[in-house]
């Protein structure tokens, strides 16, 4: 008799249970959200993704995990964010490339195809070249550049990349013909460097945030970083207006986003949670540790960013001849 | 030596401790099953050592692989079947040795060699990669496109009895890598417009399906008889060790250094270390007469030699990410996942980690000893175990692993295939380690091809500007044309002879 009371009372608990999840089901989140990051573990967006996700997973209760998608110059990850259900367990960080990929033909995809959930970094590009040569400023490295078009080479990343724009646009607003430098495509920054370092090329304009390691090795030097400030972690390194009179300022940027339309409370519960995150201690100081800059922008200002962004992006893979 | 005091403290860690000691004894299983082989180990591991840190990652690899090349000499010495490639150049040595009723003679010295030998290797990676490194930070592209040949032509040649089936590998591999975006040029090739391929065929997944999936295939497609164990009792394994291992030091020392060199070789790996370090120990024997009759001094060689090609096969897997064998074809792809870029960079950006690593190594090797001895008194139960209970299972690891590196189920589609197409390959005695270097050594050689080209703007004399690379360059065409003059030569030579009156 007993036994058959304690099963009856485990089974209205079960019902009760029950139906509280159910009411509860009307507040997101309820189950685990996926992060999705379009580049390779231990990079610089692998590490601010996974960042943002122990700490986003404090504050909403339940478990963020990071997913890797890699391949296709980003293309791939960036796919897996915009095709996913708009039901907010998928998000996804995208990167510059989102206003990049579009110019030259390798995907329809542009940052319409997203919603913004915040902005949180952006990193200058910085002008890098080997210890043992001899420019100590920009301005001596451009005027060997102009006197000899097509001795110096550069590289950091794939044709058409990031940091390829960054020495094409340089180049031009200090009008110098962008292809003065010819760009030796590499996988990445890091190779790119070692590339530095063997006297393969003679410039990277990787961000001065990757070259770190190698500087403090005594292998590159820093000469000016392509932003409108200093950069915190490297006070002494000037902005490319300082050094060399050349106004031009370019980074990679990085923002939490999740497909179009996502349902307008599920945006609200997650920008509101984002504008905490970027300031929890946690994730403060552990992109101070590896000096990526905090720089936070909400949907309004982002979108407005993604589209200055892509304008200017089409303009100077125009002016070089990247983009179709 | 902050950096030899942090690298300590990463490994003697409870969490790292027990990740080596569980792999050890995953590693010694694996090893001890025939048809399971050490690339297969580390392959089920992948998906597992995903969730790690760098460190216990790849020391479980390392410890795993280490383990199973001595446990494929346990069912070697009692059922004459090798459990790993690794130990069929001495199978027939010691299961005459076991039918003479020295089961424990033959299993004591392999432990001991292998213990010897993996640690000799150990000690060689550990001085040699740093300085390498230091070298190697000079390499540019045109250095690298040289390596990578020579990686190449070593892949064909070595690695295989018939140098046609080795290439016909090797393309096969090399197509493979050509499948998505090229980094270069930045056009997507074979993709079909699958979004999907325009990264490439994901390396884990197709590992996974080339050693593991292709087994599986072979086991359901055979039916074999179950070999009978003998009823050798096996209790003091080290009596009178000691006097054999003494009157043979110079050929521990001596299949150590063959071991550690040929494994350094890309291509070349603990198979054919064993196979070659047997042969010169047999030729340099006093009493080569007694090789075959089951004498232990040509295991002693090739025992050492094997566990020491693993440590010689990590050097230009780490200092130039080209692998020295299969195994460490997977490592490399770890290695990138972990954010530890293989390269001469490793040893500026994080030495710490590459240290622990190598602490990692040598404590499995010793961990070798008493692990090892308790594998062989466990033996019999272990061989005893159905394979058809074992199989479905690795299956499942499979598709699991498969799946976990990039949460897809592409991944597990990329692992079906190849894992058909390598069996197919297999039945038809052509070798898929050439195919796996192929894949890896695909885009650096083509990677490096171009930006060199770049660089040169077009002119191949830009491969013989750099000193190093000239030196590079002219040791490849040697090894291209050289058999090709000698061929020439003793063709005109007979051609000579037989016009001659």
């Amino acid at each position: 008799m007993k036994i058959l009371r304690t099963a009856k009372t485990l089974m209205l608990a079960t019902i009760g249970a029950a139906l509280m999840a159910g009411a509860a089901a009307a507040a997101y989140p309820e189950r685990p959200i996926t992060v999705v990051v379009p580049w390779g573990a231990g990079g610089g967006t692998d590490f601010t993704g996974r960042l943002i996700a122990t700490v986003m997973q404090k504050k909403l209760g339940v478990p963020v995990n990071v997913v890797n998608r890699t391949g296709g110059q980003g293309v791939v990850g960036h796919s897996a964010i915009a095709n996913a259900k708009p039901d907010g367990y998928t998000l996804g960080v995208a990167t510059v490339e989102i206003v990049m990929m579009h110019w030259v033909g390798l995907t329809d995809l542009t940052y319409k195809n997203y919603t913004s959930i915040g902005l949180y970094n952006a990193d200058p590009a910085g002008v890098q070249v080997a210890a043992d040569s001899p420019w100590q400023d920009v301005k001596s490295l451009l005027a060997d550049i102009k006197a000899n078009p097509g001795k110096f080479k550069g590289s950091g990343t794939a044709q058409g990349g990031i940091w390829h724009l960054a020495l094409a646009g340089m180049l031009k607003t200090a009008g110098i013909d962008p292809n003065a430098a010819p760009w030796v495509p590499s996988k990445g920054a890091a190779p790119g460097l070692k590339e530095l370092v063997a006297g393969g090329v003679s410039i990277v304009t990787c961000s001065p945030t990757e070259a770190a390691p190698l500087r403090d090795a005594g292998k590159v030097r820093i000469l000016a970083v392509m932003g409108d400030e200093r950069m915190k972690a490297f006070p002494d390194v000037p902005t490319l207006k300082e050094d060399a009179g050349v106004d031009w300022a370019i980074g990679a940027w990085r923002g939490l986003t999740g497909p179009a339309g996502l349902p307008q409370e599920v945006t609200d519960k997650l920008v509101a949670t984002f504008a905490e995150v970027v300031k929890d201690p946690d994730f403060v100081d552990g992109m101070n540790k590896r000096g990526f800059p905090i720089v936070y922008k909400a949907p309004a200002d982002h979108i407005e960013f993604m589209k200055t962004s892509d304008v200017n992006m089409g303009e100077v893979m125009k002016a070089i001849g990247l983009a179709k | 030596m902050d950096v030899f005091i942090t690298a300590l403290g990463l490994v003697f860690d409870p969490y790292v401790l027990m990740v080596i000691f569980l792999s050890a004894v995953f590693g010694l299983f694996v090893g001890s099953i025939p048809g399971l082989t050490a690339t297969m180990a580390t392959a089920l591991l992948v998906p597992v050592t995903f969730f790690m840190e760098p460190v216990p990652a790849i020391a479980a690899i390392g410890t795993a692989v280490a383990m199973a090349i001595f446990a494929g000499d346990i069912p070697g010495a009692l059922l004459r079947i090798p459990g790993t490639p690794a130990s069929a150049a001495y199978v027939d040595e010691a299961y005459t040795l076991t039918q003479k009723g020295q089961a424990e003679r033959a299993l004591g010295t392999s432990l001991v060699c292998a213990a010897f030998g993996g640690l000799f290797g150990i000690v060689v990676l550990t001085t040699s990669a740093p300085a390498l490194a230091e070298f190697a930070l000079n390499f540019s592209s045109f250095e690298y496109f040289w390596l990578a040949c020579l990686g190449l032509t070593c892949a064909a040649v070595i690695s295989t009895e018939a140098p046609v089936r080795g290439l016909v590998s090797l393309l096969i591999g090399l197509f493979i890598s050509t499948i998505g975006i090229g980094i270069v040029g930045g056009y997507p090739r074979f993709t079909f417009n699958i979004t999907e391929l325009l990264g490439g065929v994901s390396f884990i997944p197709a590992m996974i399906g080339m050693f593991a999936v292709s087994e599986i295939l072979r086991y359901a497609t055979q039916t074999g008889e179950r070999p009978v164990i003998p009823q050798q009792p096996i209790r003091n394994l080290f009596k009178g060790l000691g006097p054999i291992l003494w009157r043979y030091k110079v050929n521990m020392v001596r299949g150590s250094v063959i071991g550690t060199g040929i494994g350094a070789l890309p291509g070349a790996g603990a198979d054919i270390a064993a196979w070659i370090a047997y042969a010169i120990s047999k030729k340099s024997s006093k009493e080569p007469e007694k090789f075959g009759t089951g004498h232990v001094e040509g295991l002693v060689d090739s025992g050492s030699a094997n566990n020491a090609g693993l440590g010689g096969a990590w050097v230009p897997a780490i200092v130039f990410g080209i692998p020295g064998d299969s195994v460490t074809a997977i490592v490399i792809g770890v290695l990138f996942m972990k954010g530890m870029n293989p390269g001469p960079t490793v040893f500026l950006y994080e030495p710490q980690l590459i240290y622990a690593v190598f602490i990692a190594f040598f404590l499995a090797n010793i961990a070798l000893i008493p692990l090892g001895f308790i594998a062989i008194r466990s033996a019999r139960q272990v061989l005893r175990i159905p394979r058809r209970a074992l199989m479905p299972l690795i299956l499942i690891f499979c598709i699991v692993g498969a799946f976990a590196i990039n949460n897809t189920v592409f991944g597990v589609i990329i692992m079906l295939i190849l894992g058909v197409l390598a069996w197919i390959m297999e039945e038809n005695h052509i070798p898929v380690a050439p195919a796996i270097l192929g894949i890896v050594l695909g885009p650096l050689l083509e990677d490096n091809f171009l930006t060199s080209m770049i660089k040169s703007e077009g002119s191949l004399l830009g491969f013989f500007e750099r000193p190093i690379s000239a030196v590079l360059g002219v040791m490849t065409l040697a090894a291209w044309l050289l058999p090709l003059v000698l061929w020439l030569l003793r063709k005109r030579r007979s051609a000579g002879a037989s016009a001659a009156p």
